[in-house]
């Protein structure tokens, strides 16, 4: 670290000490990476993090007073919750039950393909699709009057479920697809070890399966409910982004681009990432409990 | 593989086939029924359109403008997969085969815009873009776009470069190799199939990438599926037709690249990687 000490004749240069800390040149190429990322990630997190307190008036916690003050912008958090967490316990306890089964395949391609399309095609054009699919001449309606199921149409879309299902139709996919990584990088010998001493499926899944995949699970919940919770364009399309469907990134939207108030706009934005963040937390720090158990002996 | 032959099990399976098969029909017919009213004369309250054209192919080119939408969006998309490509796999060399102070950190600064919904931190990224002028030029959105692609890349070729073994490298140094001749004739080879299957999904993710594009855009600078999602937001303006055409140019679009990229990873790859105890 210090030059003069690298001048020494005696001891090791500076290159060697650094080297043996892990800095050489190798270690340099990660920087383009790391600037870019602070130029274009950090920077603007904390930009708008300060901006934030720069309210248009008022002092500096006026913006986030004014949030939690107006029913109007504080309900999004729930309206937001409300769509996010249902749908990602829904997709989880679907997914897992599927990746059980889809394990056992021999030719996963196909279905996973068919699965992959909902996330490649991204939330507008599923949005573009429900629209037509759920509408009340869509087919699904169609399907279900024909079957004499309903009587008349079910109201699908520009509401609460329009949203849902779209948050279904690209979320259960992308948490089949994880669940599916964890459960088939458990090795199935310990599976074949429980049921030589004689255990059933349920208890193979309860005692050597779900300790495993306790902390898999944990990370998957958090992936998909972040998902769920940045709902933007499926909210505006499909729900009714007045009212029940507004959720809190059209809040931040509209006071960004319609209001052109951008601290008020980082204000709700910083706000999101919290709420974020700490649901994420907890569920990691939960994960936490979990993993201390005997799941970490069984991997050595 | 252990197969369970009783009722209960083989009534388990069957409820989770049928749960699958729900999915997929409805997945499909989601679909089909874009792909129909595109090519729909005229379709109100029947089960199939009353006749069948191409027209609003024709209609939704001029319309929307899609020929200088398409040449936008490649530009773009090419310009992230090159820039994301060369920043993405050099410093996950450096992660892969370095341990330092702050690794960590580091690690967890690149995790970030890829836990972080794009909608969360786009919205301060776009007031920085509005500030130094960057946003509404084609450079704020390809900016903008590799916030989550140069980790994306870094998060998926750490695990690529890790298995490959140190000792071929050690090999390359004995005989005299530096870290550029190194990486053009060892690393390069060894890793192509992980680069390249890494900036396919890249290229597949910013082609559907809607909420950054969407925020940092300028009229001219819009990708395809922003000029979808305004498409959609003001329908009623034009036939819906039109807009169906213009989606299934958008799906045919994205699923060439999937296709081609599906020859190179297994699907589970676009969401994560498969066959590996993922690191915690």
């Amino acid at each position: 670290m210090h030059a003069p000490a690298a001048m020494s004749a005696s001891g090791p240069s500076l290159r060697q000490r650094l080297a043996a800390r892990g800095f050489d040149a190798v270690t340099l190429l990660v920087l383009p990476a790391a600037i870019f990322s602070l130029l274009l990630f950090v920077y603007p997190f904390a930009f708008g993090l300060i901006l934030s307190f720069e309210p248009k008036s008022g002092d500096w916690l006026a913006n986030y007073q004014r949030f939690f003050s107006d029913s109007y912008l504080y309900d999004t958090i729930y309206k937001t919750l409300a769509l996010a967490i249902p749908v990602t316990l829904l997709n989880l306890v679907f997914a897992v039950p599927v990746a059980f089964r889809v394990r056992l395949m021999r030719r996963q391609r196909l279905l996973t393909t068919i699965l992959v399309l909902p996330i490649t095609l991204g939330t507008v054009l599923v949005a573009e699709g429900l629209l037509n699919y759920l509408g009340p001449q869509g087919w699904f309606n169609r399907t279900l009057l024909t079957f004499g199921l309903i009587s008349q149409p079910l109201r699908l879309v520009h509401n609460y479920w329009g949203v849902f299902v779209s948050l279904v139709i690209t979320g259960f996919p992308f948490t089949f697809l994880l669940t599916l990584s964890y459960v088939t990088g458990i090795d199935p010998a310990l599976e074949q070890a429980g049921a030589t001493l004689g255990a059933s499926a349920w208890q193979r899944f309860r005692h050597i399966y779900l300790p495993l995949l306790m902390p898999g699970f944990a990370i998957t919940f958090c992936l998909s409910f972040v998902q769920a919770f940045s709902v933007f364009p499926s909210a505006v399309l499909l729900g009714e982004p007045a009212g029940l469907t507004r959720v809190i990134s059209i809040a931040a939207y509209q006071a960004a681009f319609e209001e052109y108030d951008y601290s008020m706009a980082s204000a709700v934005a910083m706000i999101m990432g919290f709420v974020q963040l700490a649901i994420v937390v907890a569920v990691l720090a939960s994960r936490g409990l979990f993993y201390r158990g005997p799941a970490s002996g069984a991997k050595g | 593989m252990i197969r369970d032959t009783t009722l209960g099990a083989k009534l388990w399976a069957a409820a989770v086939w049928a749960l699958v098969a729900f999915f997929v029909i409805n997945l499909l017919a989601m679909i089909g029924t874009v792909v129909t009213s595109s090519f729909a004369t005229r379709w109100l309250g029947t089960w199939l359109p009353i006749g069948w054209t191409t027209r609003w192919y024709a209609s939704a080119w001029s319309e929307f403008q899609l020929g200088d939408v398409l040449i936008v969006t490649f530009q773009v998309v090419g310009m992230v997969v090159l820039i994301s490509g060369a920043l993405g796999v050099t410093a996950a060399y450096a992660l892969a085969r370095r341990d330092f102070p702050g690794k960590r950190l580091l690690v967890l600064l690149f995790l970030l815009p890829l836990l972080i919904p794009p909608i969360t931190f786009g919205i301060p990224l776009a007031t920085v873009l509005y500030r130094t002028g960057l946003a509404g030029t084609f450079w704020g959105v390809v900016a903008a776009n590799l916030v989550p692609t140069v980790p994306f890349v870094i998060l998926v070729m750490i695990p690529f470069i890790e298995q490959i073994d140190p000792k071929l490298e050690a090999a390359a140094r004995v005989f005299g190799a530096n870290t550029f001749k190194l990486f053009i004739h060892v690393l390069l080879p060894l890793l192509l199939p992980g680069i390249l299957a890494a900036l396919l999904l890249v290229l597949v993710r910013t082609i559907a990438m809607f909420e950054l594009t969407f925020l940092v855009a300028g009229p001219t600078s819009q990708t395809l599926v922003v000029a979808l999602y305004y498409a959609v937001f003001a329908a009623g303006v034009r036939a819906v037709q039109s807009i169906d055409a213009m989606a299934v140019i958008y799906m045919v679009t994205t699923l060439v690249w999937l296709i081609i990229a599906l020859r190179f990873v297994n699907p589970t790859q676009i969401v994560t990687r498969a066959k590996q105890q993922p690191a915690h």
